[in-house]
């Protein structure tokens, strides 16, 4: 029989060395398994841009897209509207947009959309609190849930509000400001989104 | 060390049978008379050879063929090409980049023109073999019997007319003399004078063959790179197992 | 850090007092025999498969869609678009294969040494049912592409049932849910290949290796070690712990294995058309049948004697009793000496015999003689006589093995058995 006393190290180092070698092994054997779930190809195709035709959304109404599955809304917001930001900004937890995720350094802007359309905002209409999808409750006037409303999105999930772009009210349980997709003009009638304006970020 | 060598032994045999076997059944193209399979040598680990056939497949194959389980994106990536490059080049059908590649040809129509749908051809590579189709574009050959005015010693009476004509030349039918009751068969081919010499047609449809074998199988682009690792990785495992169980073995003997 | 875990480990083991004993007993404490050669890698080897066709299968089916409308478009999405989805696919198809090249070469190193003799008769038995789930298992799995052999596969082998005297066309018109192969068919395969039969396999491997534990492993030698122990420990004189030994030998025997497989799967997946057929690359058309109708090859050799017998309800019986005589081996074989290496030449030349008509076999129901008839008999010889003389004698050779056994085993010479296993030391 062999004596066993010599060989303990060897046997040791030998039996780490297989079994480290043969985890990284198994570990990087797990990897194929783990990327399966990322979306495939098909779906990374089926989240390219959508165009959006606007020659018919009056002043106050808004035209609903959908893009990679989510609502994305666009708004024609009138004068009333725009002019409400400014007397919000206090009750709001980022009135300047400073979360740089939300939305396209182009709409990090007061109405949070490119600045030579202000009035247009587009914005995908998923709460950043658990996923609903808010209403859209334009009117200028009291509602129960804010008896100074100043028209903006409520979502009846957990009660979040935010104003008329997007931009989320303190006190409420969502986080952050309503996510603005990237999005460009191509003409005055038509809207492409989920690509950006030649030259910006 | 003696068990080893007994292991060797029989292991060995085995191993010998396997590579047989697999030398056998591995891409063993016949040499033949006509209507026989030659080897293409198709190699698509040449993206050249790939993308010159895609080229030609758009050109001359795409009006009536599709190839449905490939995306115009997935083009770009596989043969380095941009997503303008691609467009401008393979989509004539006003198709985007996440598309599938479909041809335009009605259905309907096709059947009354040809008298069969063209099939898509996104396995072709693989249900037949890239041998094969670079010897069925090679064997067509002028028949005024049949609706086409073609006819193919690879797939007889086929439907499909020969596309490439001009560029190979039509070629022309020997048959050898009929015997009672029979058809006359095909002796041997006669080439004809087309705009490519027949260096460049041969490489058009290895060319061809190359480009439809990466569409049946695009994954077959990294799968011999990768392999190639994994072999490594794992005769490197399995020799720190035989140290191992050499040590432990010790024991036992 | 070492103490939490000790401490957790006696928390358990404290209400669970069978379990470490039960480890002992089926890993640190089974003695099996020094002597273990070659042929004894293909059980562990038959495991490691199991557990590798599951992971791949569980992830197959995430994105594989059953219905006779997107399977095939399904598997080519996998293939394509899902990331690593080909490789997945092809350790699936790939292991389907291997699991037959490992499972024949675990039988036949049960024919050699006497494996399935008293007392593990049983073992063989649970085995062959193993072995019989196996092959159902890997039928419906082939199905599930939905090609063009799949679809004719099903269709030829489920008509075989159609040779049950009364019932036959009612039982065939069961198993389909249609007048063919259909929708309702390829969804019944899936959830009986994706679910009914792994748990069955899974269950008889259990009881497979339980039964083995019971009575403890035979050896090249065919000798009992159990009948020389140690006169103070009890432990039997030529026996060595399962664990550490035979774990780290089935380590490396794990680490060669896979090279092999490695080698398929990334240099030729498709191994020219034997483990992944050509016309499956076609989607089924119930209008057109493919050149040849094979099956996949490790079905080839019961297809042969299937084809070769002129009738059809015959025919489907010679077939089934094909495998079922593979049961009767343990009371076939009348001899008492285990190895073939200490019982009579005839049986180890009837042994060779018997391997090469089934390899034999195999080639004639893959079609093969098509090529090689010509080859030797000339380009005018009659391919069908000859295919089913050759067929005939093979399929007449293959059972005779077995009654070859029956009448020879009880006289035949035998060298005397060693008392302890003899090793290359």
């Amino acid at each position: 029989m062999a004596n066993d006393v010599v060989d303990q190290g060897r046997r040791r180092f030998l039996t780490a060395t297989t079994a480290v070698v043969g985890g990284a092994g198994a570990l990087v054997a797990a990897v194929p398994f783990i990327k399966s779930w990322q979306p495939s190809a098909r779906a990374k195709n089926a989240g390219a841009p959508v165009l959006a035709d606007i020659s018919k959304v009056e002043p106050g109404q808004r035209l609903t897209i959908g893009w990679r599955g989510q609502p994305v809304w666009i708004i024609n917001r009138t004068p009333a509207l725009l002019a409400t930001l400014k007397q919000v900004d206090s009750r709001l937890k980022d009135p300047n947009s400073e979360n740089a995720d939300q939305q396209p350094k182009y709409a990090q802007n007061e109405t949070r959309s490119l600045k030579d359309k202000p009035e247009w905002f587009v914005v995908i209409g998923i709460c950043t609190h658990l996923g609903c999808s808010p209403d859209f409750v334009p009117e200028i006037k009291a509602e129960p849930f804010d008896p100074d409303w100043k028209g903006g999105f409520f979502c009846p999930c957990h009660k979040s509000r935010y104003d008329i772009a997007g931009r989320v009210f303190q006190g409420v349980p969502a986080p952050a400001n309503l996510p603005v997709p990237p999005y460009k003009f191509i003409n005055d009638k038509q809207i492409m989104i989920g690509v950006n304006p030649e030259g910006a970020a | 060390m003696l068990e080893f060598a007994k292991f060797h032994r029989t292991a060995r045999l085995a191993l010998a049978a396997l590579a047989l076997a697999f030398a056998a059944t591995c891409g063993a193209a016949e040499e033949g008379g006509v209507g026989a399979i030659q080897a293409a040598g198709v190699r698509v680990d040449n993206i050249a050879s790939v993308q010159r056939g895609a080229r030609l497949y758009f050109n001359y194959c795409s009006g009536c063929h599709s190839i449905k389980y490939m995306s115009y994106s997935r083009l770009g990536e596989d043969l380095h090409l941009s997503e303008d490059e691609v467009l401008k080049n393979f989509a004539f059908t006003g198709a985007k980049i996440g598309d599938q590649v479909m041809s335009n040809m009605p259905e309907k129509r096709a059947e009354q023109w040809f008298g069969k749908t063209p099939p898509d051809l996104s396995l072709e590579a693989r249900a037949k073999s890239p041998d094969w189709i670079y010897s069925y574009l090679k064997s067509f050959y002028l028949d005024p019997s049949r609706p086409s005015g073609w006819n193919n010693t690879v797939f007889p009476n086929v439907s499909m007319p020969n596309v490439l004509w001009e560029l190979q030349g039509a070629q022309h039918a020997v048959f050898s003399p009929a015997k009672p009751g029979e058809e006359p068969r095909v002796e041997a081919l006669v080439p004809g004078k087309g705009s490519a010499s027949a260096a460049e047609f041969d490489e058009a449809a290895r060319d061809l063959s190359a480009f439809l074998t990466y569409v049946g199988e695009p994954a077959a682009l990294k799968r011999e790179a990768m392999g190639a690792w994994v072999v490594l990785y794992l005769a490197f495992f399995t020799f720190l197992a035989y140290l191992l169980k050499h040590e432990y073995w010790k024991d036992v003997h | 850090m070492a103490n939490v875990f000790t401490a957790i480990g006696n928390w358990v083991t404290e209400r669970t007092p069978g379990m470490m004993p039960a480890y002992r007993k089926h890993m640190t404490e089974y003695y099996a025999p020094k002597n273990f050669n070659l042929w004894y890698y293909f059980g562990s080897l038959a495991l490691l498969v199991l557990v590798n066709q599951i992971v791949t299968g569980i992830f197959l089916t995430m994105f594989y869609k059953p219905g006779a409308a997107t399977a095939f478009d399904s598997v080519e999405y996998i293939m394509r678009d899902v990331e690593w989805g080909w490789l997945i696919r092809y350790m699936h198809s790939t292991g389907a294969s291997m699991f037959f090249i490992v499972v024949y070469i675990h039988m036949f190193r049960g024919l050699m040494y006497g494996s399935f003799k008293k007392p593990r008769e049983l073992v063989w038995l649970l085995g062959m049912l193993i072995f019989l789930a196996l092959m159902a298992e890997a039928f419906m799995g082939y199905v599930l592409p939905w090609g063009n052999m799949s679809f004719w596969g099903a269709k030829v082998i489920i008509s075989l049932f159609g040779a049950v005297p009364w019932i036959g066309d009612t039982l065939v018109q069961w198993i389909m849910g249609d007048y063919n192969p259909a929708d309702a068919t390829l969804n019944r395969f899936f959830a009986l290949h994706v679910v009914a039969l792994p748990l069955v396999l899974l269950l008889l491997v259990v009881l497979h290796i339980a039964a083995l534990h019971e009575v403890g492993s035979n050896n090249p030698d065919g000798v009992d070690i159990k009948k020389k122990k140690d006169p103070v420990t009890h432990i039997p004189l030529d026996g060595i712990r399962f664990h550490p030994y035979y774990t780290v030998k089935d380590l490396f025997g794990v680490g060669f294995f896979l090279v092999i497989c490695a080698f398929v799967i990334f240099f030729q997946p498709t191994v020219g058309g034997w483990f992944l057929e050509n016309d499956n690359f076609i989607p089924a058309n119930n209008l057109v049948t493919p050149a040849e109708i094979k099956p996949v090859w490790y079905f080839t050799p019961f297809y042969a004697i299937l084809r070769v017998i002129p009738s059809k309800g015959f025919g489907v019986l010679v077939m089934f009793a094909s495998i079922v005589v593979l049961f009767l081996v343990p009371w076939l074989d009348r001899g008492v000496v285990k190895s073939v290496r200490y019982r009579g030449r005839g049986y180890k030349i009837a042994l060779g015999i018997f391997a090469v008509a089934f390899v034999l076999l195999g080639s004639i129901g893959a079609g093969k003689t098509t090529e090689w008839i010509p080859e030797i008999f000339g380009a005018n010889a009659d391919l069908t006589f000859i295919e089913n003389l050759f067929g005939r004698t093979l399929t007449l050779i293959y059972f005779g093995f077995f009654a070859f056994l029956l009448f020879y085993s009880r006289y035949e010479k035998t060298k005397p058995v060693p008392e302890r296993v003899t090793t290359h030391a």
